[in-house]
């Protein structure tokens, strides 16, 4: 969410509260919030997806899903972990970094990125329901 | 020692120790009763070469065939000819089929194709069949009955009703984990050719079928999967030495389904994962399989090779030839009747990197 549309939904919270009088309560939330959630959630995990298909995110267009189907053997739920070719702990988002420039010949993102962010929820989501194993090999 | 083990000691022999211990091979040896009869053949398949742009094309795809052509060629003994196992191409196009092709033009040795799905869906295999001719056949070498089949075929409504272009239906096949995909099969067509041309030949032979996918249900989701195998293993059912080699799935996999044993072969290109790898779906992955080594991605060709295959009992062996790994060894044990990892089949033998989750 971009910063100007965050102002502006936290304006029209407020708007919401004072008209309905009440004080906004930090700690409550409703169904629909939590249906509104799942749906931004979802909506960059599409993105994502997309970005995993994209014969456009590197430069010889290779596509991550073409090693990667289904976002299988990149087990986000190891990382942090030691990364015996680098000689030292990575994230999961560095090694995204290093499959953009290697076998998709392109440039690495920033770690805060948004696409970075979109690959990242994606690749989490496919590997739903599995145990965190941080430093698992 | 056992016979088998004493046939496999003599075949070592007669390969050379420099061969075997220095290339990476996945030969296929069909062993008979008499050994004179005993021939190889090497496999390679799986190559993708992908067309970048004019004279371009991704280079780790193009270096991993050009690896294994360039290594089969300096296989001693020779083998009798080599099979190429399909998806020579990324996306179809003459570009790429070109390019793989002037590539296996430099094979010193009679070579044989089988029809990938990434061959096929961008005109149905026409510019594929001028350069490499037909998408199924028969032919007979030294007392074994080879069929090449096209295994990647579909339901017609998909093939011809469901996209505005080839290009678009070659795209949405290309993706292996596309739900917007479509289940393969060879079809009533190629079946009834099937049982036409095995009519005539004698029940002892051993046959050896060479399709693309696995003729046996694995996981629909990436098509590890051949819609119509019963039907197919039916009519193979009246022959005791079956065997079927398939590409496809980038991956070491043997089975044995009552007459039929089943081996697939290794990509040139890049390994694909083991279905459990995907947490979200079930799937049948044989049980007999001890899975290759996971891959390690900063070595480029780590995961990928091709295959030397021998033919002596009538059952295949297969020497799997790997880049970067110890080579794996899978034949006949004939002790459970089985295709067996020489090396690893007993659980104790396992090592950590054969553990996939």
């Amino acid at each position: 969410m971009s910063k100007k549309l965050l102002v502006a939904t936290c304006a029209a919270a407020a708007v919401v509260a004072v008209v309905g009088g009440l004080g906004a309560r930090a700690d409550e939330f409703t169904k629909q919030d939590l249906e509104r959630w799942e749906k931004e959630y979802m909506t960059v995990v599409q993105k994502g997806r997309e970005l995993w298909t994209s014969p456009k995110l590197g430069t010889n267009g290779v596509a991550c899903a073409q090693c990667h189907p289904n976002a299988a053997n990149t087990h986000p739920e190891t990382y942090p972990k030691f990364q015996k070719q680098l000689g030292r702990v990575a994230t999961l988002r560095e090694m995204i970094n290093w499959c953009l420039q290697q076998p998709l010949q392109g440039k690495p993102l920033a770690l805060d990125d948004p696409q970075m962010v979109a690959i990242e929820a994606y690749v989490a989501y496919e590997r739903r329901g599995v145990p965190m194993a941080p430093g698992k090999h | 020692m056992t016979e088998y083990a004493y046939r496999r000691r003599d075949f070592l022999k007669g390969a050379g120790a420099a061969a075997v211990s220095t290339l990476p091979l996945s030969m296929v040896e069909l062993a008979f009763a008499d050994p004179r009869e005993n021939f190889t053949f090497a496999y390679i398949s799986d190559s993708h070469i992908q067309h970048i742009k004019d004279a371009k094309f991704v280079h780790n795809w193009d270096r991993g065939l050009i690896r294994a052509v360039a290594e089969t060629n300096l296989l001693t003994p020779k083998p009798d000819f080599v099979v190429f196992g399909g998806d020579l191409a990324q996306l179809g196009t003459k570009a790429e089929l070109d390019h793989g092709a002037e590539m296996l033009s430099k094979l010193r040795y009679k070579t044989y194709c089988v029809m990938g799905e990434h061959d096929y869906y961008l005109d149905l295999g026409e510019y594929w069949s001028k350069l490499f001719g037909p998408q199924h056949y028969s032919f007979d070498h030294k007392g074994v009955h080879f069929v090449v089949l096209n295994s990647v075929l579909t339901y017609d409504e998909w093939t011809y009703n469901r996209w505005p272009s080839a290009e678009q239906r070659m795209l949405e096949m290309a993706g292996l984990d596309n739900p917007n995909g479509s289940p393969f099969m060879v079809g009533e067509k190629q079946r009834e050719w099937l049982r036409k041309d095995l009519e005539p030949v004698d029940k002892t032979t051993p046959l050896v079928i060479f399709s693309h996918s696995p003729i046996q249900k694995i996981y629909k989701g990436w098509n590890f999967w051949t819609e119509d195998a019963e039907e197919v293993q039916t009519l193979l059912k009246p022959f005791p030495r079956t065997n079927v080699i398939y590409g496809h799935v980038h991956q070491i996999q043997y089975n044995q389904v009552d007459n039929i044993a089943f081996h697939s072969v290794m990509a040139t290109a890049w390994p694909w994962p083991y279905p459990q790898s995907y947490a979200q779906a079930a799937q049948h992955l044989p049980k007999l399989t001890v899975l290759m080594n996971r891959a390690d991605p900063f070595f480029e060709r780590d995961a990928t090779g091709w295959q030397f295959i021998a033919v002596g009992t009538g059952r295949v062996a297969m020497e799997y030839n790997l880049y970067n790994n110890t080579n794996r060894r899978v034949a006949l044990n004939p002790a459970t009747g089985l295709p067996e990892d020489t090396a690893f089949q007993d659980p104790a033998r396992q090592i950590p990197p054969q553990i996939h989750y």
